[in-house]
Formats: C-alpha cells, structure tokens, sequence
C-alpha cells in the first residue's frame, strides 16, 4: 500500500468537496473533538427524528485529508440511521469507508476522530459514556 | 560564498550510525533536526563507556570511580560553558531548555515578581517561552504581554518598545525561531530590555546546535539551551547565568546535593551551581553532552553555520519553483537559522508527512509547540524541514522530489 492508495481520488474529492458540512439551525447532539497531536478539528451536529433516528447531520471542522475526509463520509453513511446503529460502529467500518488504507498508529487516530465526535456525542444522548473501547482510543 | 574550508559531508555522515539506516526501503533523509538531532558514535561511545568502565555516583563518593566519574562530569560543564561563551559556575545542567524556563520562573520569578508587574514574551515563542511566564504571571497577578511580529517573520522592534514603556520585570525571547528560523538580535533586545530594568531569558534551544553563541556578548541575565538539539543526548540541557545572579535566586528543587546543611527547621544551601542540581544528577548524558560539544568544537562551528547557511539558500532556490510551495519566515540566510517552515499548496502537513515518510523523508509537521505563532501566520499547521551538519544538498533533491511525487498524488 503507497500514499497513493492512502489519497484515493474519492478521499480528496471528500477533503476538497466535503458532504454535509456546515452547521444544523436545529439540532438535539452536538460533538467536539480534537486530535491535539495534528490539531485535527471536527464538529458534529444531529438532529434527532421520533428520538431514535440521525434525521440531519452536519459537520465541520479542519485538518488532513483523512480526517475531513473520514468525518465526511461518515455523516453521509449515518444520515437516516437509527441512533443505536452508531453503537455497533467500529475502527474497521471507517477503514473499510476509506478503502482500507495502511494507517501508522498516529494517523489512525486522524481516521477515527469523526467517529470518536459521533459516538460521544450519540452516546451522552442515549443516556451512556463512551468509553472509546472500540479502537478509537488506545495505544497511538 | 564560503569564509572558511567547507566540511567533509562524507566524513561527517559516517559518525552517524542511524544514517547507515533505511526507511521504507529508501535511505534515511533525515530533516527533523529542530525536533532533535542524531547522534554521533563519539556521542553513544561516551555513554556506554562512561556506564560500562566508571559508573558511579559523583561529587560524594571518594573511590576512584566516584573520582572519575565526578572528573568527568564538571569536565562536562566546563565544556558546555566554554562552547556559549559562560564561566563554569553559572552553568546549571538541567533536562533541557524547558526546564531551565521553568527554573527561572519559580527561583528568580518567585522572588522578584510582584502583583501587577508585566513580563514580556515575543509572538514568535516555542510554548517553553510562554507557558511559564503564563504560569508565573497567573500566581503573582502580573501581566503577560507579546512582542509582535513584522511580516517577514521578525521581531517588530516599535512592538517592542512600546511594552518596554510599561517597564517589565521580565523578557524572555529567543535567540532563533524553532519554525520561521528567524534569528533575533538578542544582544540589541537585552540591553534595550536591561535599560529599564528587566530581567532578560533567552531560549537558545535552536541557536546553540547551528551558530557560535557567546553568553557574555548576549549580555542577558539567563540563557537556556538543551542537549539533544546539539548531537547530544536526551534528558540533558543547561541554563547559563551570571554567578552572582544564580547566588541570589531561590533554590529550584530541594534534597541532596543543593544543600550545604539540613537543621531541622532550616537549612543552608551549596554553592552555585551545585544549589541548582538537587538528587543524583544526569551524569550519562552530561557526559555525553560534553562529547558532542567536543564533536561541534571539531568541527567548527563556524563551519556548522557556513555549512547551513549554504543548504538554505540552495533548498529556498531548489524548492521556490515547486508547485504550491509557500515559505514562511525571512528568506535570507544570514538572518535564518538552518529551519525551513513552508506549506504545498492545500496538502495538509501531516498529509504530506505520510507521502514524504514513504519516501524515507522525516520532516516535522504540526504546530512545532508554537501555536500563537500559527495563528499569527493563519496557518493551523505548518510543514517544517530543518538542518544539521549531516544534511547535504542530495537531502534537499530528496525533500523536492518527495514534495512533487506530493504535488502530483494531491493533483495541485
């Protein structure tokens, strides 16, 4: 796997042209992380539907390509999904999403920061504590 | 144009055990020298000799390896003084530049500042020459103001006149900007500092390892510096002062070695700068710092500085033409040290890192612990490549076409 496998067209189409970002008028979750290693940004905003279901979804923020992309993907793969459906996610999903890309230990964590803002956030939700058990966390 | 004989690259190159290493399988380009530097066999045999014939506790112990040992660490010092132009006695060993900071903060700050005092830092600090004059200034209720910057990337002296009206207690600037390279005439800043009776900290961190320092031209009140920026080891570092000064100041840490007697309700401190070095010191890595600095005085440092200054301007000239490429700081060499801080075109630094790190590239990317000078440049992240003594312009040719193969992949 190169770089270039790592920065698939699709990856910088998302980082230059990123899906669903901006900022909800309405929204019942809003999430912030950082990644304070590279100073990666990303906000993540939901609005609820019948208090189950991820109606709108938006995102902002700013760092590498893997992370604007990775969040932006990930907004559009969870829009209509059911706010349970956030808890079955995992490291492997987000890679899969980015084509399973040859991550170090420190860009991982750039791939998973969109996913550790929507968990938390769904999770404080739902009432729970993310935890980052799932890979999102943990050895850098 | 080169004042002196040039260095022997190929020589130098073969003291660096790490330089015979490969990275993806690609031959080590190795451009992260502000971060820290390699280490040359002199440097690692100083260790392993100093562990495998002659380990032992100094100052105390009077057997012969507590003699050798002891010999070889004040040797140390009196290297490390000689090489920034300090006596002696007004050299401390501590961790590092940071530490040294935070030692002025808590044994000269505790002393001298007051409520309502103002302290004076520059926009283009590393967070080690912010942080603790946050922290001091937060406890005595003192005020922290910045320095501005021109837009070249160096010090806006009427910035600086203007808070010197304020009449600070403390300056602390840097001799050479650890992301623009920018180098500070810190002699001017001092006595412009001292006329109105500021105490004056200069970061050396990134001026020490690349140009010939002299503490007692600089004429500030402290000057800190680390080991491993300068070929030395990890761990080990100084601040230089005047020994009267360091009489004066408080204790920093308290237990053996700093005192001269223990009572029960009080005690007596040893003399500088032995006061400053409490618990069993870094002997290894003093030890080994002084063979670096034996290694850098071998070389010369003029040399080192001629050497640099040379790379800069072929790496400024090689690297302008690359599509994207944005520098930032001065571009001239003789007011830059060997730091090069640019941005590619929309190519995020960590990004770029990873292609160049295929490459067998090591470049800094990030925020480089100076993050209002980021803002200040609007750039959340910078990519930085910088020099040491071991780089040649084969290194920059690498770092260009890395930069492209960047260029190309991000379809800038």
């Amino acid at each position: 796997m190169s770089s270039a496998d790592i920065y698939r067209e699709v990856v910088l189409d998302y980082y230059r042209n990123p899906r669903n970002f901006g900022k909800l008028e309405h929204f019942d979750i809003s999430s912030h992380d950082t990644n304070p290693l590279c100073g990666d940004e990303v906000d993540i905003q939901i609005k609820v539907g019948n208090g189950k279901t991820i109606e709108e979804i938006m995102f902002s923020g700013r760092g590498c390509a893997i992370s604007q992309a990775s969040a932006s993907m990930l907004t559009e793969l969870a829009k209509g999904k059911e706010l349970e459906w956030v808890k079955q996610l995992s490291k492997q999903d987000i890679l899969g999403m980015l084509g399973n890309p040859e991550l170090g230990p420190s860009r991982i964590k750039c791939a998973l920061l969109g996913m550790k803002a929507l968990k938390t956030g769904v999770y404080g939700y739902l009432g729970a504590t993310y935890d980052g058990q799932d890979g999102t966390e943990g050895s850098r | 144009m080169l004042k002196t004989e040039p260095i022997d690259l190929e020589a130098i190159r073969r003291d660096f055990p790490i330089l015979k290493r490969e990275v993806n399988g690609k031959r080590l380009v190795y451009l992260d020298n502000a971060a820290t530097t390699q280490k040359p066999r002199q440097v690692i045999e100083a260790l392993v000799d100093y562990y495998s014939r002659y380990n032992s506790n100094v100052h105390r112990s009077v057997h012969r390896l507590g003699e050798e040992a002891t010999e070889a660490y004040e040797g140390a010092r009196e290297k490390a003084a000689r090489f920034v132009g300090a006596s002696p006695k007004g050299l401390v060993f501590t961790r590092g530049t940071t530490e040294s900071t935070n030692l002025v903060r808590f044994s000269w700050g505790e002393k001298f500042v007051k409520k309502g005092d103002t302290l004076v830092t520059t926009l283009m600090e590393h967070h080690s020459n912010i942080v603790p004059w946050q922290l001091l200034a937060k406890r005595k209720e003192a005020n922290l103001r910045f320095v501005s910057l021109t837009p070249e990337g160096t010090l806006d002296i009427a910035s600086l006149e203007e808070v010197l009206r304020d009449s600070p207690a403390l300056v602390a600037v840097t001799h050479c900007s650890n992301v623009l390279g920018t180098i500070n005439d810190v002699a001017k800043v001092c006595s412009m500092a001292r006329k109105v009776g500021a105490a004056t900290v200069v970061d050396g961190a990134q001026a020490v390892p690349h140009f010939p320092v002299d503490f007692a031209a600089i004429g500030c009140d402290f000057y800190a510096f680390s080991g491993h920026k300068m070929l030395g080891p990890t761990g080990i570092g100084a601040l230089v002062s005047r020994k009267e000064l360091l009489e004066e100041i408080d204790p920093f840490h308290g237990g053996g070695e700093m005192i001269k007697e223990v009572f029960l309700d009080h005690s007596t401190w040893n003399d500088v700068p032995y006061k400053f070095e409490a618990g069993t010191v870094n002997i290894a890595d003093a030890i080994g710092l002084g063979a670096a600095v034996d290694y850098l005085t071998h070389v010369g440092m003029d040399k080192v500085r001629e050497h640099e200054m040379a790379l800069l301007r072929y790496t400024l000239e090689s690297l302008t033409g690359v599509k994207g490429f944005k520098h930032y700081g001065p571009r001239e060499p003789e007011n830059k040290g060997g730091v090069l801080s640019f941005n590619l075109g929309d190519v995020h630094p960590h990004d770029l890192a990873t292609i160049l790190d295929e490459e067998g590239i090591a470049i800094r990317s990030g925020h480089h612990c100076a993050q209002p000078l980021m803002r200040w440049l609007d750039v959340s992240a910078t990519s930085r490549a910088s020099f040491h003594v071991y780089n040649g312009q084969d290194d920059v040719d690498a770092l260009k076409a890395g930069l492209e193969k960047a260029g190309r992949i991000f379809r800038l």
